[in-house]
């Protein structure tokens, strides 16, 4: 049996020295497989960036393993992780900060070229012009510098500079939170396209949930660097267990205003990492929260196929919370 | 800040008049000393003690030094020593600088270390310490540019550290790394070349303090040899007799005065232009 493209097991990240140590990532567990796109949801501050990093090694990870394609690579150097990081490539939030100024983009990309090897000398070119092409760019576009491109164009050069070393897994962190809503759309439509023509397989990192629905096979909700329901996106979003989960849900503005909803909005912040709290750590901002909630960490508990979620209140949290409007109803 | 072309760059910085006029004085200064032997009307060196110290004529535009030797064609070949030593010292503490800068900034276990020794010698003032490697070395063009390009050197390191710790930290050097870019790659293409503005407008600095220094060493009997003409050892040779004949000491120290002047202004210019910041404002 092949493994997953990617699993991470109980993965730490703490920044920092006690008695300012922060909790980023706490024991957090998941595989990637292959050819899924995998949703990473939560709001900021909740780890889900720092996981990205971790697994590409830009971060180091304090405890945990994290293995690609059956290769643990939580601890090895950053020499030995140089042939794998054709593999794994990276889209960044921002269009603007993510492309050095300076470099034309026949260099941007042309860079992550020479740093494997690819498409040397005459080939270039042809190989510039089809990956622009791809990604929705014409090829005289390699001439020219950044700043001559609007915030989508830009995201598409990053996109084609993570597509020029034919990676297995992208992880896009929050690819879209910088762009116009018209422009998102395009640019998401964009990544379903080329995840479908190079069975890609993504970790999709982002705030918006209507968004990781969208482009998304599974979705796993964190909070304050741990998991707290991980499950199919379909599941997760129409029948969310997690009070958390729910209470994002309700946030978010439906397209449908007659649904029936729970408002369960949250009050306060998110607490500081540099002291969560005991047990569970949304019990702060938690509905359903009592004493017990205090004294121990939920365990992750199984609620279907391929679905589960960290809370000990499981029989209080109504199974549907969002119940789907049918047409039917409002007749 | 975005790359534009070179005349863009060039009519926005001199669109300020004094920075137009900066440079064209500082151009007009060095093409002077490039072309001494033509243009200078006497030899520099050629004495005739019966012309001691005459005063400004149709002949002599700055008058005559207390050999005979006519200042102007002094003036126009110390140019050459006195620019050679400042763009020497320039170019010298700038890759010093920006090597020890860059390397201080991403290396983060090597930038102790580094500032710690900047900020001793920064602690010292810098005519002090010249006067000192000078004694140590050996008076001769050569040592002092290597005293002054010794004592420039820390203030390179600190604003080249303090950018690449800024540029450092930006997605795009991330992304490189994410790439697998080699480490020297991304300290040359992505670091270097966000960090060379601030690194060109300290140079310009640079080339004044050592102009000024330079003079000042030579003027304190720690510089050049003063056989060798140069603005500051001919404002100390022709110190003893400024009551008598002023024009001994004033045109040499207005030569330098003019070109310190000049490149402070135009640091003035580029820094105003590189930074976008204070650009809006323009």
């Amino acid at each position: 049996m092949t493994p997953p493209l990617v699993s991470v097991h109980n993965l730490c990240k703490r920044f920092g020295q006690p008695p300012a140590l922060v909790h980023a990532v706490e024991d957090v567990s998941f595989e990637v497989r292959r050819g899924e796109v995998l949703g990473l949801v939560g709001e900021s501050g909740s780890g889900k960036s720092t996981i990205g990093r971790l697994i590409l090694r830009a971060l180091d990870p304090s405890e945990g393993d994290i293995a690609f394609d059956g290769l643990p690579i939580a601890r090895i150097s950053q020499r030995q992780m140089r042939p794998l990081r054709r593999r794994m490539q990276m889209v960044f939030q921002d269009p603007y900060a993510s492309l050095n100024p300076r470099l034309r983009v026949r260099d941007i990309i042309g860079e992550a070229l020479d740093a494997h090897g690819l498409a040397p000398g005459k080939a270039r070119r042809a190989r510039l012009a089809t990956l622009l092409e791809t990604v929705g760019l014409e090829a005289a576009h390699a001439d020219r510098f950044p700043h001559e491109f609007s915030g989508g164009q830009r995201q598409r050069i990053g996109i084609a500079r993570a597509l020029a070393v034919e990676p297995d897994l992208i992880i896009a962190d929050e690819p879209v939170s910088a762009l116009d809503v018209s422009v998102q759309a395009q640019v998401l439509n964009l990544l379903q396209d080329l995840r479908r023509r190079f069975g890609l397989s993504m970790l999709f990192i982002s705030h918006d949930l209507d968004v990781v629905e969208l482009m998304c096979d599974r979705i796993i909700v964190l909070y304050l660097g741990r998991v707290m329901e991980i499950g199919p996106a379909e599941q997760v979003c129409r029948s969310p267990r997690h009070p958390y989960t729910q209470a994002l849900l309700a946030a978010s503005p439906r397209p449908d205003p007659d649904a029936p909803r729970v408002r369960r909005l949250l009050t306060g912040d998110i607490p500081s990492p540099l002291s969560p709290p005991s047990g569970c750590v949304f019990r702060t901002r938690c509905p359903l929260a009592t004493e017990a909630c205090a004294r121990q960490i939920p365990p992750m508990i199984a609620a279907g196929h391929d679905h589960a979620f960290a809370c000990i209140h499981a029989d209080a949290v109504p199974p549907s919370a969002l119940p789907e409007a049918t047409g039917d109803d409002i007749r | 800040m975005n790359p534009i072309s070179a005349s863009l760059f060039l009519r926005r910085l001199f669109r300020r008049r004094l920075v137009l006029f900066a440079f064209v004085v500082l151009a007009l200064i060095i093409l002077l000393a490039i072309l001494a032997p033509l243009v200078a009307p006497y030899s520099p060196t050629g004495m005739r003690v019966i012309n001691r110290l005459k005063p400004p004529s149709t002949l002599h535009w700055f008058g005559t030094d207390e050999f005979g030797r006519d200042v102007l064609s002094r003036i126009i070949h110390g140019g050459r020593a006195s620019l050679g030593i400042g763009m020497a010292v320039v170019v010298t503490s700038m890759l010093a600088g920006t090597t020890l800068g860059l390397v201080a900034g991403y290396f983060r276990s090597l930038d102790a270390l580094i500032m710690r020794g900047v900020d001793a010698m920064m602690s010292l003032p810098d005519i002090l310490l010249a006067i000192f490697l000078v004694a140590v070395l050996g008076a001769s063009a050569g040592n002092v540019v290597l005293a002054l390009a010794i004592v420039y050197t820390p203030r390179v390191v600190r604003v080249v550290r303090g950018s690449t710790l800024v540029v450092r930290e930006l997605p795009f050097v991330e992304a490189a790394r994410t790439l697998g870019v080699s480490t020297w790659q991304i300290l040359t293409r992505h670091i270097l070349l966000n960090v060379a503005s601030p690194i060109l407008v300290q140079a310009t600095f640079i080339f004044a303090y050592a102009i000024l220094a330079e003079a000042g060493l030579s003027f304190l009997g720690a510089g050049v040899p003063p056989e060798t003409p140069t603005w500051g050892t001919m404002i100390a040779s022709g110190q003893q007799f400024a009551d008598r004949a002023i024009w001994v000491v004033l045109f040499p120290g207005l030569a330098i005065v003019l070109s310190a002047l000049s490149l402070q202004l135009l640091g003035d210019g580029l820094r105003d232009m590189l930074d976008p910041k204070l650009r809006k404002a323009l």
